[in-house]
């Protein structure tokens, strides 16, 4: 019955465009499995089989000697105060950059529409300086700057700083380009100065929008920062780093334990303040 | 007047207090070396630190090796990706609910924890099993961005209208056909498009798996940091630099031209 009905449905109308697919997704991803080295056999090797049971058995149970805990409440800690550190300095570049970059702010666009050469010549210059520090990894920063200040959080917390500061300074500049001109026009022709056109004519209608903004930052610096640790920039990342070199199980279940509920409570808290501000 | 908004007020008061506690709390407890990195020594070393990168390393041969590095980033994210929306897909069945409530919160949970571990802890984990390269960083990839797109599919699937799919069942199709031909056409578009933003995620985070040893650019990158290569390091940045700022024009344009 059901090899008669194969045999009389009709052809298949786009076998053409699906064979050609199938084709040029094969053609496309052989190159892709050889260059990333797509073994999966590896996986099933007797030796690589051994180490991962041994090692996955030692997860159970998760190390939680007092003094392992208060090692890793400490790295939590330092994970946090990493990200909120960060996360001040960012801001504190973040928004004098905002302020020169938002177009909206402009005097010299006053009447004319046009930006004299040098307002235009300083924004540009502060864009791309935005663009430069966002672009390069967060963990690229702290490579570097592990090898500029040492080991330790220091670089930690300057690489959040830096990256964030790119990103924090170009959404702010989007979001007050975004917002209604009405009111910081009409007090931009009237005389007012540009920081007071921004706090009583930009500010009340975007300030909403910007801390829930800072706040989800705040959460992916959070995460970012966990994995610092890695490049040897201090925090939970740096005792699991340790961990993995002994291939300590246990001590890596209790820290992936950790991560997963630092990451709830992160995920939480944030979107709590972001439905206080809705 | 004043008494009305008091009381939101008090608490506002509460959150800001706290929030500068924390601010205060963060700076006062960490080592901090301020004088590693302020004073005029700081700023000459650092001068000497930066004039090693140039000028970047540009012989043929190293170029080459540049260029396989970068060709081994795109394909781990890219094969990463594709796993993980594959693997999305199956996790998002009963994650939508499709087979009871109890199903449906177990693969949340799971979906969850493989979500929070992130990229760089998954591929250090990994590197036991699969071994130092870019096949552990591609596993990596996958396991996380399983996690995420698993979610938002399981979303797209619960969000989406279910009569088309209900009135087939009705109609006697069985319960693939009538996924594959209600469910799934409704909500590919949207769940293409979750992946598509997720690649162009894992290019970033695919740059720098590589400096756990799951191979890539990252690794070229702490390769020769360690060797003080400045130079060459400078070259790998640049290659960073412009693979991510490809993909943002790609999938830039590629938008636009869903979008029309």
């Amino acid at each position: 019955m059901a090899a008669s009905t194969i045999r009389t449905a009709p052809p298949d109308p786009a076998w053409r465009g699906r064979v050609t697919a199938s084709v040029l997704t094969l053609v496309v991803l052989w190159p892709m499995l050889v260059w990333s080295e797509f073994k999966p056999w590896v996986l099933l090797d007797a030796q690589s089989l051994a180490a991962t049971g041994r090692f996955l058995a030692d997860f159970f149970p998760p190390a939680h000697s007092a003094e392992f805990l208060r090692l890793a409440a400490e790295a939590t800690w330092q994970t946090v105060a990493m990200a909120t550190a960060g996360m001040t300095l960012a801001l504190l570049g973040a928004v004098p950059m905002t302020i020169i970059a938002t177009e909206r702010l402009s005097i010299s666009r006053i009447g004319t529409g046009r930006i004299r050469i040098l307002g235009r010549a300083v924004r540009l210059f502060v864009r791309w300086l935005l663009v430069g520090l966002r672009s390069v990894p967060e963990l690229v920063w702290a490579l570097l700057l592990v090898r500029i200040v040492g080991l330790g959080p220091t670089a930690g917390v300057l690489a959040i700083a830096l990256t964030y500061c790119g990103m924090l300074g170009k959404v702010y500049a989007e979001i007050l380009e975004s917002a209604d001109p009405h009111a910081s026009d009409a007090l931009l022709r009237n005389g007012a100065s540009r920081l007071a056109a921004l706090c009583y004519g930009t500010l009340p209608e975007s300030a909403s929008e910007l801390v829930s903004y800072t706040i989800y930052r705040w959460e992916c610096a959070i995460r970012g920062s966990v994995v610092m640790g890695f490049v040897g920039a201090g925090g939970l990342g740096q005792r699991m780093d340790e961990s993995m070199k002994m291939l300590a199980g246990g001590e890596v279940a209790t820290m992936l334990i950790i991560f997963v509920l630092l990451v709830a409570c992160a995920d939480s808290i944030s979107k709590m303040l972001r439905r206080r501000l809705a | 007047m004043k008494h009305a908004s008091s009381a939101p007020c008090i608490s506002t008061l509460l959150l800001l207090g706290g929030l500068v506690l924390l601010i205060v709390a963060s700076f006062a407890t960490l080592p901090l070396q301020w004088r590693a990195f302020l004073s005029v020594d700081a700023a000459k070393a650092t001068m000497e630190f930066l004039r090693g990168f140039v000028p970047p390393e540009a012989a043929p041969a190293f170029l080459h090796k540049l260029l396989i590095a970068t060709a081994e980033t795109l394909s781990m994210s890219a094969l990463g990706t594709g796993i993980a929306a594959m693997a999305g897909l199956a996790f998002a069945l009963p994650a939508s609910g499709r087979f009871g409530t109890m199903p449906r919160a177990a693969m949340r949970l799971v979906l969850n924890v493989a979500r929070s571990i992130p990229e760089l802890v998954w591929a250090s984990i990994l590197l036991i099993a699969a071994g130092l390269g870019p096949f552990a960083g591609t596993l990596a990839l996958a396991f996380h961005t399983s996690g995420v797109l698993g979610r938002l599919f399981a979303d797209a699937m619960e969000n989406t209208p279910p009569l088309p799919e209900a009135s087939l069942r009705i109609n006697g199709a069985s319960a693939l056909a009538a996924f594959l031909y209600a469910a799934l056409p409704q909500t590919l578009p949207q769940m293409l498009s979750y992946a598509l933003y997720r690649w162009e995620n894992n290019i970033r985070a695919a740059a720098v798996l590589g400096v756990v040893g799951a191979g890539g650019l990252g690794q070229m990158l702490k390769y020769h940091l360690s060797l003080f290569q400045m130079q060459q390091a400078a070259s790998v940045i640049v290659a960073m630099l412009l693979l991510v700022a490809l993909v943002d024009t790609i999938s830039f344009a590629m938008r636009r031209l869903m979008m029309s």
